[in-house]
């Protein structure tokens, strides 16, 4: 009879627990919320009650809009910086690099007010141009998350290839395009799932830099939370773990296709 | 020539536009006016204000408790679980990879709604510990995904000598495995700090509405209410230096070990 043995395998026990109270449950529980009602009823009510809304479509609208803004945005201006970055001709320091990722170390919502107090000092008041506040608020907090998942693909990419294209006779355009872009692919879509999503979920950013006067989904979301509307809150959060959903799918199918480049050559 | 003086602007300018809000925020704290861009005469009376401020000292040390308590807490648990689950079989290390994920990949105002959501169908009061709950949530992920590699990269014999030579498995985790992984541990423990200290949404939707950490005392004080107030500049300052000096030392720290380890070479 051998004792019960103690087995590294068990280690996870808490982990899992853990993540089953605390990550599983409360998913499962939004979409229970989601379709029933303040009774408990099963209701299709807050579903119907969303979509026949032109308010709340419109702010669904208004968000996916900034969210891909920002992020083409934050692509423009973060791609060429990861790219002198990565370049040794250009920089050999380590320090230009981390300080492109310090302003993350500070808390978020000191900076986000002092963007809004530098702006507000310079003319451009979130009153008179929430959109404009907005978008510079986004992309100088979404700026270092772009940059940092560029910069750590371009440091890998093999530079042989970008030679061999113009060996090969490419001009720099066409490197460019047909080397240099589809070799950062993974870098642009690691950053864009990085920016696009928090973009419509945010809610300071929109709040504190347009002063109350653009709603996001994140926005909607606070609301519902303040006046404790569970199950209206649920449905819209039930409608962004979708999108989640598909963007992850879609964003795999992409890296598949990567891989299967890579495994041909 | 030309193109090497272009980058440096490029880059140039770019800093300039991540740190303009704190730079001007540190400059006009050493000024008593009530806005930035007014200046009247050099003072420290906003540092005196900050430190006086029983407020702001008490969002500090409750920012700094939650952050230190839930990363251990986080580090403990993450660490086991990481271990665990890579001695796990094949099944359950595919899906706690996957349910590890969720965290991650989900947008933090629908994981943050899920937790009040939890907290509200058991019925508890929010205190300390739904806020604690609410950081694990956040950073454990992270402190998952930085063991992982580390026990990836780790000799799978020296575990089997330790057992060979006699060692209990109690022991050979203890003196074996762990020693293997703790950079993997650290870097965790260090993410997760500051995961926590950054955070404001989970923060916000799992606490108690009377304790303020740095994040939503800084957001009641400024968001639709014009400018940060004073003392805030001067805190904002302090913050900035601080986290400069810890970000040199760490740089420089890290050089030392590489210039050690390449003389070892």
């Amino acid at each position: 009879m051998s004792r019960i043995r103690f087995s590294r395998k068990q280690l996870t026990l808490p982990y899992a627990l853990f993540l089953l109270f605390f990550v599983v449950f409360p998913l499962l529980l939004i979409v229970y919320y989601a379709f029933t009602d303040n009774n408990g009823k099963l209701t299709l009510n807050n579903f119907v009650s969303f979509f026949s809304d032109n308010t709340k479509l419109s702010v669904l609208l208004i968000s996916a809009l900034i969210g891909f803004g920002n992020t083409a945005l934050c692509l423009l201006f973060g791609y060429p910086v990861a790219m002198i970055l990565s370049n040794k001709q250009y920089n050999n320091s380590k320090v230009i690099v981390m300080l492109f990722a310090m302003p993350m170390w500070i808390n978020f919502v000191l900076r986000i007010a002092a963007t809004r107090d530098l702006l507000y000092w310079i003319g451009i008041n979130g009153g008179e141009y929430p959109y404009l506040a907005t978008m510079i608020g986004m992309v100088y907090n979404y700026l270092p998350f772009t940059i940092l998942p560029l910069y750590t693909t371009m440091l890998k990419m093999d530079k042989s290839l970008i030679e061999a294209s113009y060996d090969l006779g490419a001009n720099k355009r066409q490197t460019f395009v047909k080397t240099i872009i589809p070799m950062t692919m993974p870098g642009v879509i690691s950053a864009a799932t990085m920016v696009f999503m928090p973009t419509m979920s945010s809610f300071v950013i929109s709040d504190v830099m347009g002063e109350n006067k653009i709603q996001l989904i994140g926005n909607t979301i606070q609301l519902n939370f303040d006046q404790g509307q569970w199950h209206s809150g649920s449905l819209i959060a039930l409608i962004m773990l979708i999108i989640i959903g598909v963007t992850m799918l879609l964003t795999k199918n992409v890296q598949s296709q990567e891989d299967i480049r890579g495994s041909l050559w | 020539m030309v193109k090497k003086i272009l980058a440096k602007a490029y880059i140039s300018i770019m800093l300039l536009f991540m740190y303009a809000p704190l730079i001007v925020l540190a400059i006009f704290s050493f000024t008593n006016t009530q806005n930035i861009g007014t200046w009247n005469g050099f003072s420290f009376e906003l540092y005196h204000l900050m430190f006086k401020n029983k407020d702001i000292m008490e969002s500090l040390y409750n920012t700094l408790m939650v952050a230190i308590v839930s990363s251990v807490v986080s580090t403990i648990l993450g660490t086991l679980g990481a271990i665990g689950i890579f001695y796990s079989g094949r099944k359950v290390k595919k899906s706690m990879e996957a349910i590890s994920q969720i965290p991650v990949l989900n947008a933090e105002i629908v994981t943050a709604l899920s937790l009040t959501i939890l907290f509200v169908f058991v019925g508890v009061e929010f205190n300390f510990i739904t806020l604690l709950i609410g950081h694990v949530v956040l950073t454990i992920p992270f402190v998952v995904l930085s063991v992982t590699p580390k026990l990836k990269q780790m000799d799978p014999s020296i575990y089997e000598a330790a057992l060979d030579l006699g060692a209990t498995p109690n022991t050979a985790l203890w003196k074996v495995i762990v020693p293997e992984i703790i950079p993997g541990v650290f870097s965790g423990f260090i993410l997760a700090i500051t995961l926590s200290l950054d955070d404001y949404i989970i923060t916000a939707f799992t606490r108690n509405n009377s304790f303020q950490t740095l994040s939503t005392y800084v957001y009641g004080a400024t968001a639709r209410k014009g400018a940060l107030p004073p003392a805030l500049r001067a805190l904002s300052t302090i913050i900035f230096v601080v986290i400069l000096i810890v970000l040199i030392i760490v740089n420089a720290r890290t050089k030392n070990n590489n210039g050690i380890r390449k003389e070892q070479i």
